[in-house]
């Protein structure tokens, strides 16, 4: 019934008169239906399975891995995340690295925005390019000389090397430099006709205007880093200094198998600004990953 | 400075004449302009000055530095193209590359093909919240981080109490050496990373296929064509731009992979499913040869330059199509 009846699927809706294609298309259907449903079951399942698995007793999960709901509820593995590592430091870390780096993102990058979008000066094309051009470089391989200056800053080992080499965004510039394009160039006249000045054009005219390029700049920077584990990895060492991700692992490493529930309650904990982003932002976030793409 | 200040303070008195007024608008105009330039300078300063110290001195220092043997306490020394010379014969840099690009096929492959087909079959007849909760679903991986993502499958995966065996177990299937046997460690870092990031790709796709006029299926199912051939004839050439993009934005980051295979396995068993990544980190942090991982970040770097390469010079032939 499925591969073939698939193969045949596409997006037109095919009009079907006869009864006997009536069968066929509703085999079809179900097929369809069926490799939706089985895929969407992938990909929450491990989600599920995280959280159920959360919620049982630390010396309970190591066996118990996959039959669910043989103890009923329990939640002593979330108070023994806590005694296990310093959470309440790490959930702070992380969210003020994260925090910051995603206000700061989208201030430089609504200043940089806009002048590129609506000053012109020579070399404006030349200096976007070469912002454009960074995109292109991969993280690690700036990562061991990014590490070698916030060592000779002497900030080797402070939440500030997470911090600042982050907060320059080519990507967020050139996101809110589209979304300042798009807007009306008549606003400035009409504002210079009233007298303001160019930095009063910028804050009360065109930024009020900006909010949802802002939006989509600061949730980008928020999920990113908030999930970052490759700088923290590189640029921390005390784990005073660690962030979630980082707190996690090392957390994983310590207890082996030992205790899967309680790392998972921590994996859990780590989630739920990434929920919140999902369900309340995920217009944002699509929006800014495709960005680049759909230009 | 103080033509600014003047020229903007004229509009708040009263205007005079006509042509006094045109004057002014023109000086105030000419005032704007030094202004402007002035807040550009400002505005831009953080940015343009951030990137040059954390990007673009970052990306010298690694050009000049991969000729030179430093460990970073004793002064560099320059040793010309040996750090590249010694990359290319040492057989864990050669592993690790040649992992990345075995990883970085089968996963852009696996990534492309599921995301078409859930793409396509998402565009069938449903009401539109079903649609809606399919897509989020997909894309929902995507928000998580990399390395939980990591840790839950090194649960899921694990030989002995893993879910995974027990599920295949139930249907006879001996329990699988997942992460401790070099083929099933790739495999689980493959899946793993699809997992997550197969939604990115979706998402594209999405896109591209709601650019897609229905007029075309609509013609083409008059003509009589239907499924599969309209899929071959109408779908995939109307959406190749997209699908290269798609799959050059999958290419380099899969080039880039670090998180699961550090977390999961650590590179092995053996070498198994060491990175080139993970190569740049090892040689750098563990090794202190920071020339010589500068060299293999060079490489690397060429490696997705090259991609793009290739994407540029394909995109010209696609060009007709939008």
């Amino acid at each position: 019934m499925t591969t073939i009846s698939v193969k045949e699927s596409s997006s037109a809706p095919g009009r079907t008169p006869a009864p006997r294609k009536k069968i066929h298309v509703s085999g079809r259907t179900a097929g369809r239906a069926a490799i939706l449903i089985v895929a969407t079951f992938l990909t929450l399942g491990p989600v599920v399975w995280t959280i159920l698995t959360s919620m049982r007793s630390p010396t309970e999960s190591l066996g118990a891995g996959g039959s669910i709901f043989s103890g009923g509820l329990d939640f002593s593995s979330y108070t023994d995340v806590f005694k296990q590592v310093n959470m309440w430091l790490l959930i702070w870390n992380s969210a003020l690295v994260t925090g910051i780096i995603a206000v700061g993102q989208m201030f430089t990058a609504a200043l940089a925005g806009y002048v590129f979008a609506r000053i012109d000066f020579r070399g404006r094309g030349v200096l976007f390019s070469i912002v454009l051009a960074t995109m292109m470089v991969p993280m690690q391989v700036t990562i061991v000389p990014v590490f070698m200056l916030i060592r000779g800053m002497g900030l080797s080992d402070t939440l500030l090397a997470l911090i600042l080499p982050a907060i320059p965004t080519a990507f967020g510039t050139f996101l809110m430099r589209q979304f300042f394009v798009g807007l009306p160039g008549e606003l400035a006249e009409a504002a210079a006709i009233d007298g303001a000045s160019p930095l009063r054009t910028f804050r009360s005219v065109y930024l009020p205007l900006a909010w949802p390029g802002l939006a989509i700049v600061g949730i980008l920077a928020f999920n990113f880093h908030w999930n970052e584990f490759f700088r923290p990895l590189i640029m921390t060492i005390s784990e005073e200094n660690f962030t979630m991700p980082l707190g996690l692992v090392s957390l994983q490493g310590n207890m082996g198998t030992g205790s899967v529930s309680t790392v998972l309650a921590g994996v859990v904990l780590s989630m739920i600004p990434a929920l919140v982003v999902f369900l309340f932002g995920q217009r944002y976030l699509r929006e800014g990953l495709t960005a680049g793409v759909n230009k | 400075m103080s033509t600014t200040t003047k020229s903007s303070q004229i509009p708040t008195t009263p205007a005079g004449s006509r042509g006094s007024r045109r004057k002014d608008l023109a000086q105030q105009r000419s005032g704007k302009e030094k202004g402007a330039k002035g807040l550009a300078a400002l505005f831009l300063a953080p940015t343009i000055i951030g990137i040059a110290i954390f990007t673009l001195i970052p990306i010298v220092a690694s050009l000049t530095l991969a000729f030179f043997r430093w460990d970073i306490i004793s002064a560099p020394e320059f040793v010309g193209v040996d750090n590249f010379v010694a990359i290319g014969a040492d057989p864990t840099v050669r592993t690790a590359f040649l992992n990345t690009m075995g990883f970085v096929v089968v996963a852009v492959s696996l990534q492309l093909t599921v995301s078409i087909g859930l793409a396509v079959l998402i565009q069938s007849k449903m009401p539109n919240w079903l649609r809606t909760f399919f897509r989020s679903a997909f894309f929902f991986p995507l928000v998580l981080s990399a390395s939980s993502v990591s840790i839950i499958m090194s649960y899921l995966f694990n030989q002995n109490f893993g879910l995974v065996n027990k599920v295949i177990g139930m249907i006879g299937i001996p329990a699988v050496p997942w992460l401790t046997s070099q083929v099933g460690a790739m495999i689980v870092i493959i899946l793993v990373y699809v997992w997550q990031n197969f939604g990115f790709t979706f998402l594209l796709i999405i896109g591209g296929l709601s650019s897609i006029p229905t007029e075309m299926y609509e013609a083409s199912s008059i003509d009589g064509a239907t499924g599969w051939k309209q899929f071959k004839n109408i779908t995939l050439p109307l959406l190749s731009p997209t699908l290269l993009v798609a799959s050059v934005m999958a290419i380099i980051s899969a080039l880039q992979i670090f998180d699961q295979p550090y977390v999961i396995t650590r590179g092995g068993p053996g070498d198994s499913t060491r990175t080139a990544v993970m190569v740049i980190y090892e040689t750098a942090f563990k090794q202190l040869d920071f020339g010589r991982a500068f060299a293999i970040g060079i490489v690397l770097t060429l490696l997705i330059m090259l991609v793009t390469a290739i994407q540029f010079r394909l995109s010209r032939r696609f060009v007709h199509y939008n």
